[in-house]
């Protein structure tokens, strides 16, 4: 009995987990096999040679090349083009930047944008369909149309930092970790995402709490938001992979070994070497962490993007 | 009738403090996420406006000159600019349908009811989750003289084809480039017609099979027309981002050889950051931002509801 339990419950997970609906098993011809095969191979071969590539040394990367043995894991392997990495750049540091400005940059996202939504969906406020079509109107203007004048304006801001319990107030916010962060927090699109998924929680529980005194901060922290996750899943996802990716402006903001974050460092690095397989192995560091994470909620991940598209 | 009166105005009041409350509270939740925008999105926006008829300069002692029209006429001046503006033009005019329409095939591929869809579906998305830094580096080494793609060409064709230096070759820079960027990029797009797909009725197509139709037909008289709303938002985001392109030719070319490959975020951004020109890099800006602008109300004008 536990056991057909366990069987049906297992294929039913299988097929949800994955997101493939199957009512009626459907079959593939022999032609849609070998384009998907193609397809894959384009795809993958790439990435399978970056990751094989970042354990071989360079003259047999290029002995190679010229065979399938491209891709395999065969031959000199060893881990001396990581250690190469780690000894030429502080590409701890530059993982460590990158994982800070992620965190901080999506952790505050979710709080300032969650509670944006929060107001504009559940509380009458004076001028609040003004503020919402300012907001949408944000949407519609890439990062790159505005990427110069902002370098400028940051160039122009005041600049607080603290040594010897002495305040010193200087220009420009270039070099610090926080011009990477404070300037990617709000996110229209995060705010959108967010009020589209708080109209579809009902407002009499809002009330009810309202006839028990609680506060609105209260109703929104301790009801609305534990109600969202999977809104807040979804801007979590769409927001953590630009910002681990980001290069154009760290690109321009990021001078210093310090406050560099790996994208950026990556090309850094690129300068410094010949070495394909110290590229490769630089190059896999960053990338089969991403891979992996995206693998294991791959549900989440394409739901996530499933969701943005269905923006109509 | 006092008391009665007073009861009323006590109720009144209170619900206008609750008002006022909610009104309050409302406000402070909004403030963050709008001082944020205002600060990083609409103030940069609107300075492009002022810093483009200055000669602003990144660093400087001196505060901006007004000069008038010197930044443009410079620009409209400059050879590169007009590259830039002919680049962005044939990588936008070319990635935008393939780049939509292998989207749209990877996704059909995929939709099917069995359990390797899921296998290749993970395998078409991992480019996506690839920075681009990361793929322009890679796929600087698959284009090298001796690299992979030369030498996977020559075996096809038994030592045929003679190899090209794809990156250092302006009339195969700009290609190689194009080929890439939707390498990296098809996968995202397969996933948004794939929830497109999903969403069609299974009944509509047991309704076609019903009437005989092959599977052409039920591709262009079910699937086609469903997938509109899909369609229209596909459109708009790959042209918006296709003309964005800089990572790839930063990476990969440098904008060269002879200016084949350059942009106009390109030439943007080697202007206000290479040369610190923040003035005239403002003026590019600007025109990139009226190119948008008028891109997306050409675009909504095209995929308005006709009915």
């Amino acid at each position: 009995m536990t056991q057909t339990t366990d069987t049906s419950g297992s294929t039913r997970s299988w097929g949800h987990h994955f997101g493939v609906r199957r009512q009626r098993s459907q079959h593939l011809s022999v032609f849609g096999w070998i384009v998907r095969i193609l397809f894959a191979a384009l795809f993958a071969f790439p990435l399978i040679f970056m990751v094989v590539s970042s354990f071989k040394p360079d003259d047999e990367i290029m002995a190679d090349i010229s065979s399938f043995k491209a891709f395999l894991p065969v031959g000199q392997l060893s881990l001396d083009n990581y250690s190469q990495v780690f000894l030429k750049v502080p590409v701890v540091t530059f993982m460590v930047n990158s994982v800070i400005i992620t965190v901080f940059s999506v952790a505050l996202g979710v709080v300032v944008n969650s509670m944006a939504a929060f107001a504009l969906t559940r509380l009458k406020v004076r001028g609040k369909a003004i503020i919402f079509g300012f907001i949408l109107a944000t949407l519609m203007v890439p990062f790159e149309t505005y990427a110069i004048p902002l370098l400028w304006w940051i160039n122009q801001l005041p600049k607080f930092s603290i040594s010897n319990f002495t305040l010193f107030i200087s220009k420009g916010w270039t070099n610090t970790l926080y011009v990477q962060i404070i300037p990617f927090i709000a996110s229209a699109f995060s705010i959108y995402l967010y009020t589209q998924y708080f109209e579809t929680i009902p407002k009499e529980l809002d009330e009810a709490a309202r006839v028990d005194g609680a506060g609105w901060f209260h109703i929104y922290s301790r009801i609305v938001m534990p109600l969202s996750g999977p809104a807040t899943a979804t801007v979590v996802i769409l927001s953590f992979l630009p910002m681990w990716n980001q290069y154009v402006w760290p690109l321009m903001v990021v001078q210093s070994e310090g406050t560099r974050p790996v994208m950026v460092g990556v090309q850094y690095f690129q300068q410094m070497t010949t070495s394909w397989g110290q590229i490769m192995a630089y190059s896999s560091l960053i990338t089969v962490p991403i891979i992996i994470v995206f693998v294991l909620f791959q549900k989440q991940f394409v739901n996530s993007i499933a969701s943005s598209g269905i923006k109509g | 009738m006092i008391a009665a009166s007073k009861k009323f105005n006590r109720k009144a009041s209170k619900q206008n403090l609750e008002l006022q409350i909610e009104n309050r509270t409302g406000t402070l939740m909004l403030v963050p996420a709008t001082l944020l925008l205002l600060l990083f999105v609409v103030v940069p926006v609107c300075l492009s406006f002022i810093l483009a008829f200055t000669n602003a300069r990144l660093v400087s002692s001196t505060s901006p000159q007004f000069v008038g029209l010197t930044n443009f006429a410079a620009m409209f001046a400059d050879s590169a600019f007009w590259a830039a503006l002919k680049n962005v033009t044939i990588f936008t005019v070319v990635v935008v349908p393939v780049q939509a329409g292998l989207g749209l095939l990877l996704a059909v591929l995929i939709n099917k009811k069995v359990r390797s869809s899921v296998f290749f579906r993970t395998i078409y998305f991992l480019p996506v989750i690839t920075s681009m830094v990361v793929v322009s580096l890679l796929w600087l080494f698959i284009y090298q003289n001796d690299g992979m793609l030369n030498i996977v060409l020559q075996k096809l064709t038994f030592g045929m084809f003679k190899g090209v230096d794809w990156l250092n070759n302006p009339k195969t820079a700009l290609g190689a480039i194009i080929f890439m960027s939707i390498w990296q990029a098809v996968g995202n797009h397969m996933l948004i017609w794939l929830s497109g797909l999903q969403t069609i009725p299974n009944d509509l197509y047991e309704a076609a099979n019903l009437d005989g139709c092959s599977t052409w037909q039920q591709f262009k008289h079910v699937t086609w027309p469903c997938l509109r709303s899909t369609r229209n938002m596909i459109l708009v985001t790959i042209t918006i981002a296709a003309t964005s392109v800089f990572t790839q030719v930063n990476v990969m070319t440098s904008g060269g050889p002879l200016n084949s490959t350059t942009t106009v975020v390109y030439q943007a951004i080697q202007a206000g950051f290479k040369q610190q020109e923040i003035g005239y890099a403002s003026a590019i800006t600007l025109v990139y931002f009226v190119l948008i602008l008028i891109i997306t109300m050409v675009l909504r004008y095209l995929t308005r509801d006709k009915d």
